[in-house]
């Protein structure tokens, strides 16, 4: 066991030493200031914003800014919807896919664009190369840039300045971050053996002397940005397990590591935009923990296995049911904590198959939707806890509560507890609906409390756009796709309308000069009340179905 | 120099004021018990959506107590939905009790201020001049009103001819009646409810009947004219949502726990529900709010909202006047200091000469300081004549029957005289007013004809304990900026001895305001307190202003409060108020929530008792039963408990805000954790043992 944490410690240290760097270097970027890209990247954004007829416009309204995400996302998500409804009839299908079904397209059309990239299908069998490439993969470029300018918007607006121009971030997130990072990792992937071709399936035969068809496509420039974009939609059916994906440690380190990168990143970001990278250290140390102790939680689990095999083998062995043995419980454990704490949803391994810790730790990641968090938007949600935890511990002092010298108000209350109420709405009415009739309705293949992990995994998975599938489920059906994108598009959009009218409220408050009758929340105290607040303000709302799944299995395993 | 001439002198200090007339508390909780059931009528029940969620559990718990199976789910006797049921009641009780309490403690306030304002008559003074006896609730904004001796002052008022004394102990407790004057700055308005013990006046009414100071004063206290206030309103959105949350939760429970077989009754979720949302605060909310307003009566001071009790919680900056505020009103002759060559003994001939006829607290001060020093009238006092100080002059004095002139005023002021009358000013005279500045106090030049004599110096005398309030505001961030009419030099040292952070000397009246409006651009909130008509501006412009009641009815108009007592520094009381205000709100929301945690792990296991969960009940309560009841006993019962901490407030120390919230989470937030869990483990015990 001993082994596999200090494996668990290095990949953490290499966290910890690149995310700062990235977070500097985006603070650089949306502060305006010069990086050695601008050579590069100048030209083509040049370029775009010419020929889009983007104006150097100094900062959007609020109003105006959710108009641009919002009909922005519509017009790509329609866009996407019609490539997938007319793929058979477009180029790059060497295996001659038809059309998938009009609720499956809308699903995965509304999972791409909502940066969720839940997969009700295999993409091998399902999508052609230029469905998955040319339309998902560009929504995974341009979904990971919504949230990244979602946030800065917000970092923006709470550190007191205009939340600036939505077109504008978005094009700078993918020439100065997304682009050059996934030109890097994949050819990085591709010496690692990841496969990148426009050629159909190879056909190989078999010692036996069968024929066997073996899937390939243009992969490595797709497995990059599924995973640095935290989108998470393997282009095959299985994922990040697929040796073509994932083909060994290498790779699985750069995949674990870059799908945390920006989050986490982002979070030293606000603190240099803040001009308080003491915060932003506190916050990154605190995410930090929270990561850790789930990370413990999983690992231990794994590595103890399940008593019930224990007890027949007569010894103690890791569990190692759904996984890849390349990966092994140490690596699986640690790539399923990050990915569903960075709502990346790629995997490398069964989640459905994880001991009920795991369930559990897997399952919290996905309610608190903070540990490092979407891209972006999950940096923002740490924001709203502070901004709740400021409100309480403020009244505490006794004077009305500030956030960075602004005073936090109705407004500030309503639209933050918008986001908390959203949560829980997209995620516990779809489950019981379905569970109120699995017979018709769920399709779970598993009974019993780990079928409330099945449907409650999925619908969360959904809510909080992360992607991943518990699996076991029948989940292409007219239910599951039209559910889930309900839930896909409250967990999404309804917290992005909300955050960017708190940000530009905030930036419109007359800031308030700091006394030492401020509280201050740079501060190892507040940090921690802020933890205990996100436990109990995020953790309580879901400990029921908590109980109801993985807890009650693992109690009833013993 | 100027003699102020205040009415009143400012209050001494706290302990020895009165108080407002004492409120009859006798049959308080009979009273309030009786009020919690009527505050049962849903229409008012609906306005706190936490308690309006208990109370419709409760209804639906009555039902299933007359039939179990109305719902068609089985799984608790009639027995135990009844005993929820009463527990429920009691907590939706206990809460309209705390409600009803902090009301009944306002209106006991309230009768007591208005067996003061008894009906009265008055004659109103018709447009021909007639008069016409009117009962004081036809009285309007603008009639003219005679009052004569004897007579309760109708309504508030302004002077507008005679000169009288006033009995205004009915609402201040000051006993020493007032002189009521027009035209002069603070005398010339008068209060409803007040008592005339001498002469006549002729008064302008002010406010309509019920629109006073003291109806206003009234209709807080008792709660009718509460608003919400803007951190109030907030908190209330903020538990509503979490009370949506909750209910969410528990209501989406039933089909996952009926696909694993282990259905849920109606009860056991409503007991859920009522253990999860935050009942705590949502019963005591409006208390404290109320007693908030009450502890401001208390201290004799109206408020005009809640709105402006709040945010004396939020001040950064207070804007004090030095003479009045930061010292005692009167300064005091201290010694004479001579120059071109005169003996002691002769400046305290010329200062006595000068101020023999001056009444004001100074002038007195001379002559004594003048008479122990030996000095004596060298002139029949019959035969002088005194000369007044005017502002234009800004020196007094007295001619003498040999025809000289005898002077004593600012030094400029008398630098002046003694050049108009072919006199120099003399060597020493700068260094002896430097002197006396340098000390902190005021030097007045004393002057015969064309020489001057010497220098007094005035002694500013610091209030006592003023220097300790200043550190406490400090601490709580609360800058302090003095106004003085003095010279900088003076003005820097009283601004040191005092402990305030900032000074503006040789202030006007614009200056206040200029002071006011730069802090605020700086988007700081000001309180200021004022008195006088040229106050009136800056103490509308302040966040919080706060007018003395012996100040004019202009002053008191653009002010968000009154002090009844006139005593400035009660601006430092208000800020503690409203601070404590939040602070009892925020330590008891996050006592609140804090809470379900140990309610999760009594009655989770309690509700799932079929599914192998038993290791989740760590209290190791007796039965499934037991557990529910224990944690809803806790629930109910923790809210009279902390009726006391909500009424009173959560002690306020001048701590800093971060040594504040590490004190307070400590108490509110850890204690809000472990507590619950030793209470229903102790309840649990005591079910068990019946």
């Amino acid at each position: 066991m001993l082994q596999g944490f200090v494996q668990i410690a290095l990949i953490l240290a290499i966290l910890v030493a690149t995310a700062p760097l990235l977070g500097r270097y985006m603070a650089r970027v949306f502060l305006g200031q010069s990086t050695w890209l601008d050579k590069i990247a100048r030209p083509l954004e040049s370029l775009i914003f010419a020929g889009s007829g983007i104006t150097k416009h100094p900062s959007m309204g609020a109003t105006q800014y959710v108009s641009a995400a919002l009909i922005s996302n519509l017009v790509m998500g329609v866009f996407v919807f019609l490539i997938l409804m007319f793929q058979g009839s477009l180029p790059l299908n060497p295996t001659g896919l038809a059309a998938p079904s009009w609720d499956l397209a809308l699903h995965t059309a509304i999972s791409f664009v909502t940066n969720t990239n839940q997969q009700h299908y295999s993409g091998e069998t399902t999508y052609t190369y230029f469905s998955q490439a040319g339309a998902l993969g560009f929504l995974m470029f341009t979904s990971a840039a919504t949230g990244i300018a979602v946030a800065i918007a917000f970092i923006r607006g709470l550190t007191g300045q205009a939340i600036g121009n939505f077109y504008q971030d978005l094009v700078l997130s993918i020439t100065r971050i997304l682009l050059p990072i996934s030109l890097v990792g994949a050819i990085l992937l591709l010496v690692a053996g990841v496969p990148e071709t426009l050629a159909g399936p190879a056909q190989v035969t078999t010692l036996e002397g069968a024929t066997q068809w073996i899937a390939r496509g243009p992969v490595a420039h797709f497995e990059i940005i599924k995973e640095l974009g935290e989108n998470g939609g393997g282009f095959f059916g299985i994922n990040s397990a697929h040796p073509f994906e994932n083909p060994n440690n290498f790779a699985n380190l750069l995949e674990t590591v870059i799908m945390m990168v920006i989050p986490a990143g982002l979070i030293i970001t606000y603190g240099i935009m803040a001009g308080n990278p003491e915060q932003g250290w506190l916050i990154f140390w605190m995410v930090f923990i929270l990561y850790g102790i789930l990370i413990a939680i999983a690992a231990v689990g794994e590595f103890q296995g399940n008593p019930l095999i224990n007890q027949i083998l007569g010894e103690t062995q890791p569990n190692l049911e759904g996984k890849e043995v390349r990966f092994g419980w140490v690596l699986t454990a640690l790539w399923a904590v990050s990915t569903t704490g960075t709502m990346c949803g790629a995997v490398n391994g069964m989640h459905d198959s994880l001991m009920p810790p795991g369930g559990f730790v897997t399952l919290s990641d996905l309610f608190l939707q903070i540990i490092w968090g979407g891209q972006g938007t999950g940096t923002a949600y740490l924001f709203v806890f502070l901004i709740l935890t400021v409100f309480l511990t403020g009244l505490m002092v006794g004077r009305t509560p500030e956030f960075l010298g602004r005073k936090i108000e109705k407004r500030e209350i309503v639209l933050a507890s918008l986001i908390l109420l959203i949560h829980p709405i997209a995620i516990l009415i779809p489950t019981a609906i379905t569970l109120a009739f699995p017979d018709t309705l769920a399709g779970i293949s598993n009974p019993g409390f780990h079928g409330i992990s099945q449907v409650a995994y999925e619908y969360a998975s959904a809510a909080a756009n992360n992607g991943s599938g518990f699996e076991g489920l029948a989940d292409n059906t007219l239910w599951w796709n039209l559910s889930a994108s309900f839930s896909l598009i409250a967990g999404r959009y309804v917290p992005i309308v909300a955050l960017i009218f708190l940000a530009d409220g905030m930036a419109r408050k007359q800031p308030v000069p700091e006394t030492s009758g401020t509280l201050h929340t740079d501060t190892t105290l507040f940090t921690g009340i802020t933890a205990g607040a996100i436990i109990i303000l995020g953790a309580l709302t879901f400990l029921p179905i908590l109980v109801l799944g993985p807890v009650a299995e693992a109690f009833n395993l013993v | 120099m100027n003699s102020t001439s205040t009415v009143r002198q400012p209050g001494g200090p706290r302990q020895q004021r009165r108080h407002t007339p004492k409120a009859n508390l006798s049959d308080l909780y009979q009273r309030a018990f009786k009020e919690a059931w009527v505050k049962l009528n849903p229409k008012i029940m609906v306005k706190n959506p936490v308690m309006f969620m208990v109370w419709v559990g409760t209804l639906i718990t009555g039902m299933l107590t007359l039939n179990p199976n109305l719902f068609g789910v089985t799984g608790t006797s009639a027995m135990f939905n009844g005993l929820v049921t009463v527990i429920l009641l009691f907590t939706v009780l206990f809460a309209n009790f705390a409600e009803a309490v902090a009301e009944g403690r306002g209106k006991a306030q309230a009768d007591a201020l208005r067996s003061t304002q008894t009906q009265t008559y008055a004659q109103r003074i018709l447009a021909d001049g007639s008069l016409e006896m009117v009962s004081s609730t036809h009285l309007r904004k603008g009639d003219r009103i005679v009052v004569s001796v004897g007579d309760i002052i109708p309504a508030d008022g302004e002077v507008l001819e005679g000169v009288a004394s006033v009995d205004e102990s009915a609402i201040t407790g000051e006993s020493a009646p007032v002189l009521k004057e027009p035209g002069s700055d603070v005398a010339s308005s008068v209060t409803g409810g007040t008592r005339i013990i001498s002469d006549e006046l002729i008064i302008r009414v002010t406010a309509d009947p019920g629109k006073g100071f003291i109806d206003r004063m009234i209709d807080l206290v008792e709660g009718a004219e509460r608003s919400k206030t803007p951190n109030e309103i907030a908190l209330t959105v903020l538990l509503a949502v979490l009370t949506l949350v909750f209910l969410i939760v528990v209501a989406t429970l039933p089909p996952p726990a009926n696909y694993i077989d282990s259905p849920v009754s109606i009860t056991l979720l409503i007991a859920l529900l009522v253990a999860l949302i935050p009942t705590t605060i949502g019963g005591l909310l409006s208390a404290i709010g109320i007693a908030g307003m009450d502890r401001v009566a208390q201290f004799n001071v109206v408020a005009t909202s809640g709105r402006a009790v709040e945010a004396c919680g939020d001040i950064n900056t207070l804007v004090l006047d030095k003479t009045g505020t930061i010292t005692l009103g009167n300064r005091l002759a201290e010694t004479f200091l001579p120059v071109n060559g005169h003996s002691l003994k002769e400046v305290a001939a010329i200062a006595l000469a000068a101020s023999i006829f001056d009444t004001t607290p100074e002038g007195k001060s001379i002559v004594r300081l003048a008479e122990k020093m030996g000095a004596t009238l060298d002139f029949d006092r019959q035969q002088a004549e005194g000369v007044e100080f005017s502002a234009r002059t800004r020196m007094s004095g007295t001619d003498l029957p040999d025809g000289s002139e005898v002077r004593k005023g600012a030094v400029d002021a008398i630098r002046g005289f003694v050049r108009s009358r072919g006199g120099k000013s003399p060597t020493g005279l700068d260094e002896a007013y430097g002197k006396v500045s340098h000390l902190g106090g005021t030097p007045l030049a004393v002057c015969r004809n064309d020489e001057i004599y010497g220098v007094i110096y005035l002694k500013d005398i610091i209030k006592p304990g003023i220097q300790e309030r200043f550190n406490q505001l400090r601490r709580m961030g609360v800058r302090t900026v003095m106004l003085t009419g003095d010279n900088r030099i003076t003005a820097s040292v009283i601004a040191k001895e005092a402990g305030v952070d900032d000074f503006i000397a040789e202030a006007t009246p614009e200056d206040k305001i200029q002071v006011i409006q730069q802090e605020q651009a700086a988007g700081k909130l000001v309180a200021m307190t004022g008195d006088g008509t040229n106050d009136a501006p800056a103490l509308a412009q302040a966040n919080v202003g706060l007018a003395m009641n012996s100040g004019t009815q202009a002053a008191k108009e653009a002010a968000n409060m009154v002090d009844l007592d006139s005593d400035p520094t009660k601006l430092i009381d208000l800020v503690t108020i409203g601070k404590q205000l939040l602070i009892t709100r925020g330590a008891l929301t996050t006592f609140s929530l804090a809470n379900d945690i140990a309610k999760y792990f009594a009655i989770i296991p309690a509700m799932f008792a079929g599914i192998g969960i038993g290791a989740l009940n760590i209290m190791d309560l007796k039965s499934p039963q037991s557990a529910v009841l224990s944690a809803l006993i806790y629930n109910a019962l923790i809210i009279p408990a902390l009726i006391p901490l909500a009424l009173r407030g959560v002690k306020f120390r001048p701590l800093s805000a971060d040594q504040l919230l590490q004190r307070n989470i400590l108490v509110y937030g850890l204690g809000g954790i472990i507590v619950p869990f030793v209470a229903i483990k102790l309840i649990d015990l005591g079910i068990s043992l019946l």
